[in-house]
């Protein structure tokens, strides 16, 4: 059984404009798919309507997450299940410490492994994984006292996503542009943390815009995402096209010829 | 977001002080507020005649001035069926093991000996109208600090009592400070000599055990130049039908260079009215600082004041509000600068929900001579659903041309957004609230010892369970 199926998603906004129209997607374990398209295309809105945002409505397709539907459930069951999002833009919580929040969220994700029974993880563990995982991202140590992405730049949110991917561990991890805002630097240490996640444990959705992430995690298939479809899909090698030669070839204007 | 219901009426059930016992008083004017019964509980007390005078000149005028309209609403006090002074003990224990077993079981569910083994310096425990407890670590009364109940520091300070009881709130400040100066019994005497510094907490624990109780205590500070407290009080009572009176009276002296921080942690049960006034003088270059916690109540009305009295005082109050179902909590702060070079600083978080209301009210005074004063006051409102309500009654006199004030104000409600991403993460969405609404009183909590911020966060979680539907 795959460990995720996307069948004929529709995905709509509030008002009732469709963005994603119909796509179709399969993660067996262990496998990387990335996903890219330009701007505007809806990659963010797959990504919020697999994770379950209320403001993103599926108007007709399935998604199944070890054969059984996600569609009914909240998000945070949708965590428990193991799916974790890196979001593009995280938001900011005041207040609540890096640490604090990183531990409520491995308590209550161990809490759903135990069926509801509080199994608070042991505070020294707690610091050997932390440790371990801000060691391997090289996050410095000084944001995890600060209130979880406020005030943080780009890069440090985009670091913070990726640590608490580390210490989550989920089974699908999708990645939403997780390259922007990052220098090349940055970028190698945090991608390489992820493909090193990658494995018989962790599967991964990488959406981006630029090929240049795909360098660091290897994906087994490339599917370019525009208009709401997936229009073209094949190997490592697309990125590498699609990098030299742009989106120009799947924009809706090129097909019309209207440039 | 896809989760049951609660049932809303289950929210009281999570109070866990709302247990009583059933002991029998030793002694009780029984109900209603008469000229005898003041009479009585200053015979009961055996006090020097001009306190007797000062309780009756208030019961005067307790009886003649109107009951506010501006605030909460009042008109459902039934004055005549509350109890005015109840005696649950002959004399104040020295040891736990002294009291009645009902008392002491009340304090020991209540955790309070066990606080006191841990990290306070002393303790005193009011039980209905009196302090059942006291006590205070030998060192410090060695150094000369004086933690007493208010009736044996009476007694035992006459002098300083005399001096100032009734001079920083007087008796006709409002309706009822003059109820409190007239029936007041218990509340804490305070004296910290020159130079000494109280490193560990003094905490005073307020307990209403019986139905349509009043308690009334009344406490006194003085913290001597460059000396330094920090004083916490606790209130809890048991849930019943009808309603108790809360209305105290605190007044602190602070002189040259000293400091007092006072903080409390009130969680009454939501049948009381807590009706508290409570203010200080700081002296030259003195420091004043309030931290109030207000979580319980059906009503509370209070304001921490600071009088800026000396060059260089300087006043800060951190309040947090909650407001839940049934709730009003009207609560803010005053600042009055008199002199020279005094700063202010008010930050008031209130959170309402299920229906609460919370309201933030606020005095910023410079008069004459407060030349370059300085204030700064933050109110942000936590609405968390449809229901509930914030408001900012802010008021600013300003008679000095070179003041510096400032004010802001924020209201806000629990984003969405923010609550997808941490429940993206595994955290219900009862949890996520409840972290965003931790993360914003955070500024606050931040500035209590260890205990008081577990404890406050413990019962902010209380007030959050079932708060989303
Ligand atoms: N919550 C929303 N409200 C209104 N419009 C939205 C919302 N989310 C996405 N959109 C619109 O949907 C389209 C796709 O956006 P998005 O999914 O963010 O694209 P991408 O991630 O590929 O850049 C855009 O036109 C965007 O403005
Ligand atoms: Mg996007």
């Amino acid at each position: 059984m795959p460990l995720l199926e996307i069948k004929d998603l529709h995905v709509a906004l509030d008002d009732g404009a469709e963005i994603v129209k119909g796509i179709d997607l399969t993660v067996e374990s262990g496998e990387v798919h990335a996903i890219m398209g330009p701007n505007g295309s809806g990659k963010s809105t797959l990504a919020h309507a697999l994770m379950g945002h209320p403001a993103y409505t599926i108007t007709s397709g399935e998604v199944l997450l070890d054969g059984s539907s996600l569609l009914k459930l909240a998000p945070d069951e949708r965590a428990q299940k193991g799916l974790f999002l890196a979001f593009q833009y995280p938001y900011a919580i005041p207040g609540v410490t890096v640490t604090s929040f990183l531990r409520s969220a491995m308590n209550a994700l161990r809490k759903a492994r135990t069926g509801g029974e509080d199994d608070p993880i042991p505070i020294p563990e707690f610091r050997k994984e932390l440790a371990a995982a801000t060691e391997k991202l090289k996050v410095p140590r000084e944001l995890l006292g600060r209130y979880l992405n406020d005030g943080f730049s780009g890069g440090e949110k985009k670091r913070i996503e990726i640590l608490q991917l580390a210490l989550l561990r989920p089974r699908l991890a999708v990645l939403d542009e997780t390259d922007s805002g990052l220098d090349i630097d940055a970028l190698k240490t945090i991608a390489g943390g992820v493909s090193d996640l990658v494995g018989p444990e962790m599967s991964a959705i990488v959406i981006t815009h630029y090929q240049r992430i795909l360098n660091y995690i290897r994906p087994d298939f490339v599917h370019v995402f525009a208009g709401g479809r997936f229009v073209a899909e094949g190997g490592p090698e697309l990125a590498e096209q699609l990098e030299s030669e742009g989106y120009d070839a799947y924009l809706p204007e090129a097909s019309n010829g209207a440039r | 977001m896809n989760k049951p219901e609660t049932d809303v009426s289950q929210i009281g059930r999570d109070y866990k002080y709302g247990f009583h016992t059933t002991d029998k008083p030793t002694f009780s004017t029984g109900r209603g507020l008469t000229r005898e019964v003041v009479e009585t509980i200053s015979a009961q007390k055996n006090e020097p005649a001009w306190m007797l005078e000062r309780r009756l000149e208030a019961y005067e005028h307790f009886l003649t001035r109107p009951i506010p309209t501006w605030g909460g609403d009042l008109s459902r006090i039934d004055f005549d069926s509350i109890f005015y002074y109840v005696k649950p003990t002959e004399t104040e224990a020295a040891s736990w093991e002294e009291l009645p077993p009902d008392i002491k079981q009340t304090w020991d569910r209540l955790g309070i000996p066990e606080a006191e083994k841990k990290y306070l310096a002393g303790v005193g425990a009011q039980y209905e109208s009196e302090v059942v407890y006291h006590k205070l670590q030998e060192e410090l009364v060695r150094r000369g600090v004086v933690f007493l109940g208010m009736d044996v520091g009476l007694r035992e300070h006459e002098e300083i009592v005399r001096e100032h009881f009734g001079k920083v709130v007087p008796f006709d400040d409002n309706k009822f400070s003059a109820l409190n100066t007239a029936v007041w019994s218990g509340g804490s005497f305070i004296y910290v000599p020159p130079g000494v510094k109280v490193e560990m907490p003094l905490q005073a624990y307020f307990r209403i055990n019986a139905e349509n109780m009043g308690q009334f205590e009344r406490t006194l500070i003085v913290v001597d130049e460059g000396a330094f407290v920090h004083y916490v009080e606790g209130c809890t009572a048991p849930i019943y039908s009808s309603d108790s009176l809360h209305a105290a009276v605190v007044e602190i002296i602070v002189k040259p260079g000293g400091r007092c921080r006072y903080t409390t942690i009130q969680n009454w049960s939501t049948n009381v009215y807590n009706l508290v006034t409570k203010r200080a003088v700081a002296q030259k270059n003195a420091t004043v600082e309030w931290v109030d916690g207000n979580l319980g109540s059906k009503l509370t009305m209070k304001y921490p004041a600071i009088v800026l009295a000396g060059e260089g005082a300087h006043g800060e109050v951190l309040s947090i509000a909650f407001a839940g179902a049934g709730q009003h909590q009207d609560t803010g702060a005053k600042a009055i600068h008199l002199a020279p070079n005094t700063t202010s600083v008010i930050t008031a978080k209130s959170i309402s929900r299920g229906g609460g209301r919370a309201g933030y009210r606020g005095l910023v005074s410079v008069d004459h001579g407060a030349r370059g004063a300085k204030s700064k006051v933050v109110c942000d409102a936590l609405i968390l659903d449809e229901e509930s309500r914030s408001d900012t009654y802010p008021t600013i006199r300003v008679h000095e041309a070179d003041a510096n004030i400032e004010h802001e104000a924020t209201v806000s409600k629990i984003g969405e957004e923010q609550l997808f991403y941490l429940m993206s993460r595994g955290l219900s969405e009862q949890e996520a609230s409840s972290m965003i609404v931790s993360g914003f009183v955070e500024p606050i909590t931040k500035e209590l010892p260890l205990e008081y911020a577990v404890e406050m966060n413990r019962l902010i979680q209380l007030q959050m369970e079932g708060s989303v539907g």
